[in-house]
Parts: structure tokens; sequence; C-alpha cells
């Protein structure tokens, strides 16, 4: 079956076939990064405008690619997103689902990052715990199989990856912030500062707010400290909240293994230091499958479609869609 | 005529504290924007903003999705951030105006748009000052005399700032 997938929740406009639910065919990821680096970040109204033109090409491109003339099923991220942006790939995934009389599949953009793993890894160990941080998201997941997800933490204000972007602005490193403190990190100290770790010893919930007026706080009070130090300091501590709290997930629910999804997941120093924090397996997504694409969403499309049915023609976008925990932990 | 007043919030909880008496004031359809720079504590403030109309659980920064809305004793709070859209007049898209009559909007980096918000019942800033890391001094102003009066009043009587 070969299903697929249609992704423009935010600044990638993606389309990919994936057979069975994990063998991924074609993958094709537009990026408007060049667009929005001008203005620091995603822009709601060019990004709507820039889904529209680049997502047929993108379409075409991933059914050329697979080799096949019609999808067995369309799957379509309705959210969480941009309003604009999500309504650009649900309305021409409605329209092609239509015309090819094939069914449609409406899919939640954080759980198509848990299924990254899935399609990268054949000897997934289950239960899992999933460290789940981007520019808008940072969630501690048990995931007991596909599709069976308890929530364990999240951020009390804001996400990992705005943090990065935020502190990258201020220091005039641009955007995205990830990869550019990343890059600059490597020529720092990162012991030259000691910024706070929010909630290092309490639960599974993050705060980042914090960590970023320290660091506006701390580059105001030493205007000559080196941009590279800080960078590194600041990662170091993402970096340390992040992987204190996963540590301490695995070890509560006794995971068998440990994966890492979304943007700040391609982070070198996390992905570097995720092995050595937990004793479990780490699953740490390939750098496409990090970031936005539509080949984890053809894949929890799959899964969805076969445990759920198709969606009704009537789905709406859900900007601030959440996953569904309510399913037992198992 | 608008007034202005000043009061001083030496940690996060009494910034949170100051931003709960606000909305304990504020009336469906108001529009409050806060300014403030990077780190100023606009989170802390809306966050306690939010208590204030009786919204539970977390308040998340609005940035990844410009906004969000959750349900409140006035109807509905929206709170939105337009850090992404500073350089643009594309705010208009959002409709916040009219979404203020289901409740309250609380705008984050709202000055540069102000022109495409509609009328604006209270302008907040958070401004740090040379104390301790969490002191603050959080300024508001707008809304009628009468109003402004009376939320003075009882925000100075409560906080002993000024």
């Amino acid at each position: 079956m070969n299903v697929l997938g249609i992704e423009t929740s935010c600044d990638e406009t993606a389309a990919a076939v994936v057979s069975e639910g994990r063998l991924v065919r074609s993958s094709v990821v537009s990026s408007q990064i060049d667009l929005h680096a001008r203005f620091g970040g995603v822009v709601p109204e060019i990004a709507g405008r820039a889904h529209v033109e680049l997502l047929m090409p993108a379409v075409e491109e991933a059914m050329a690619r697979a080799g096949i003339e019609r999808p067995d099923a369309v799957a379509v991220t309705y959210g969480p997103g941009l309003v604009g942006s999500l309504l650009v790939g649900l309305s021409a995934a409605k329209g092609l689902a239509m015309a090819w009389r094939v069914p449609f599949v409406g899919v939640n953009h954080l759980e198509a990052h848990l299924f990254a793993p899935v399609i990268e890894e054949p000897g997934l160990t289950w239960p899992l715990v999933v460290l789940l941080v981007s520019g808008g998201h940072t969630l501690l997941v048990k995931a007991t199989a596909p599709g069976r997800y308890r929530l364990l933490g999240q951020t009390l204000d804001d996400a990992a990856g705005e943090a990065f972007d935020k502190v990258a602005r201020y220091l005039g490193l641009g955007y995205p912030g990830g990869p550019a403190i990343d890059l600059v990190a490597k020529e720092g100290d990162s012991s030259a500062f000691s910024f706070p770790r929010a909630m290092l010893d309490e639960g599974y919930d993050f705060s980042f707010s914090g960590l970023k007026t320290s660091v506006v706080r701390t580059v105001e009070r030493h205007p000559s400290a080196s941009t590279p130090d800080v960078a590194a300091s600041f990662q170091e501590a993402v970096v340390d909240v992040l992987l204190t709290k996963a540590a301490r997930a695995v070890r509560a629910v006794g995971a068998r293994g440990l994966c890492l999804g979304g943007g700040v997941a391609a982070n070198s120093l996390l992905r570097r230091r995720a092995p050595e924090a937990v004793d479990v397996p780490t699953y740490l997504p390939s750098m496409t499958m990090c970031t936005d694409n539509a080949a984890m969403v053809a894949a929890a499309g799959t899964f969805r479609l076969a445990h759920d049915g198709p969606s009704p023609l009537s789905l709406a976008v859900d900007p601030n869609l959440f996953l569904d925990f309510s399913e037992p932990a198992g | 005529m608008a007034c202005s007043f000043s009061v001083r919030t030496p940690s996060a909880d009494a910034t949170r504290e100051l931003a709960a008496r606000l909305a304990a004031a504020a009336r469906r359809g108001d529009v409050v924007v806060l300014q403030g720079l990077l780190g100023a504590g606009k989170t802390t403030f809306a966050q306690g903003f939010a208590r204030g109309l009786g919204v539970e659980g977390p308040v998340t920064s609005p940035t990844f999705t410009l906004v969000r809305q959750y349900p409140c004793a006035l109807g509905q709070l929206l709170h939105a951030d337009l850090y992404r859209l500073d350089h643009l007049a594309e705010v208009a898209d959002l409709g916040l105006a009219d979404l203020a009559e289901d409740g309250v909007v609380l705008v984050e980096w709202g000055d540069v748009a102000r022109p495409a918000l509609g009328p604006v019942t209270w302008t907040v800033s958070i401004a740090r000052t040379e104390g301790g890391d969490d002191d603050r001094v959080v300024t508001v102003s707008g809304g009628d005399e009468t109003r402004c009066g009376e939320v003075a009043a009882a925000l100075d009587a409560r906080t002993g700032g000024a």
C-alpha cells in the first residue's frame, strides 16, 4: 500500500510516498528557510503563499520519484501549526483524494514525529521514551506501541527550539537559530558562563524562558563576553536539562529505548551526549527525519488509516492540536 | 483622558500577582498590549494574567502558532505573540480586534503592529531595573480615567509600589 504524505504545518513544503507504512519510496522537502531568514522567523502570510506555489510541484516530484501514478491513500498534517499553512496542505490533500478516489486521512504533526524512528529503526524495542524538541514543542512522551502514548512532561513556557531561535537572534547569529548556535558553540567554552538549569531536579516539565532572560542579562553585564562562549554555555544548559529529564523518564517508566525527534534533535551536542545519558539504546533520527518531512506523515497516516479508518472530508485544521494521550499507557 | 501608573515588582511572583490583579479588573472586549525587551518578563506577566482570568494548565509561548486560546472567566483569553511579525503589517489577517469580542486579547510584541490591532485598552510595559535579576517596573497606561483610577488604586493598595 502506497500512501502519499503531505506536510505544510510550518516552513517546509513536503510530499512523500511511503509503502507499507515504513518503506520510503520518495521524500521531497522544499524549505522556505531562506525566505524567513530575513525576518528572524516564520512569517505566516509568506509561508502560506509559498506553500501554494511549492506544494503541487513537490507532490508531482514525489509521485514521479516513487514511480506511481496514483497512491492508495493521501495523508496530511492537519495540526498543530500555522493556520494559513495547514490550510494549503489540507485543502490540496482533500482535492487529490477526491480526484483519485482514494481514502484521505488527517495526521497529527506530533504523532508524525513519533513515526520517524518507526521508519528508520527496524529493531525498535518498546516501550520507548520520546523526547520531541522543536521550535514549537518540547515534550517527553512514553510510547508503549505505535498509537499508544502518555505525556510525561512538557515545557511550561518556551519551547527549546524557540529559546535557540531567540537567543541566536539576540546574539546576532541569524535564523534558524539551532544550527547557528550549534556551529558557533564549537568555538566556545561551554563552562564560561553558568546559566540556570530550571527545574533540573523536579519531574519532567521544562522551562526555558528564564534561561533566555539570563543570557540577555549576562551579555549586558559582560559586553565583551565572547559570543561563542555565550552560545556554548547556553547550549550546554539546554542539553543538560533535556537529557537529565529524559534519563529520569527512561528509568522511571522502565523504557527500553530513548528516541529523539524534532528539529532540536539535529543539535550535535544533544546527539553526542544522549547515548551517554542512558543505559538503553538511543535512536537518533537522521538529519532529514529530525526536521519536518512528509515521509513521517505518510507513515503515521498509514497507521491511522488501519487503526481508525479514513478521516471525513469535513476535517478542519486545528492549529492548537495536541496528541491524544487518552489511550492507556499499558 | 488616558492615565498611566507604574508599580515595582521585586520578583517573578510579584509580577504574576500584579498581572492577575489587572486581569481581575479586565472586561470582555479588552485588548492588552504587552511590551518589553527580550527577557523582560512578558511570559511571566502573561502567565499571571491568565491565572487571574481563571485559566488552568500551562500557559506556553504562542510564538510558534502565533495565537493560543484558553477558555476563561470572560469567555476566551486569546494570547498572541507577534514577535515574528514585527517588520510587517500582516497582523490584520489575524483579526485580533474581532476576536476580542469573544473575551480578552493579550498581545506580546504588539507595539509595531499597533495600527492593525484596533483600539487598545491597556498597554503594559515591563522593564528590568538595576536591582535584582527579577526586579521589574511595570507601567500600565490607557483605559478611561475611571477604570484606570480603579485599577491603580487596587494595585497600589496591594503591592505598596508606585
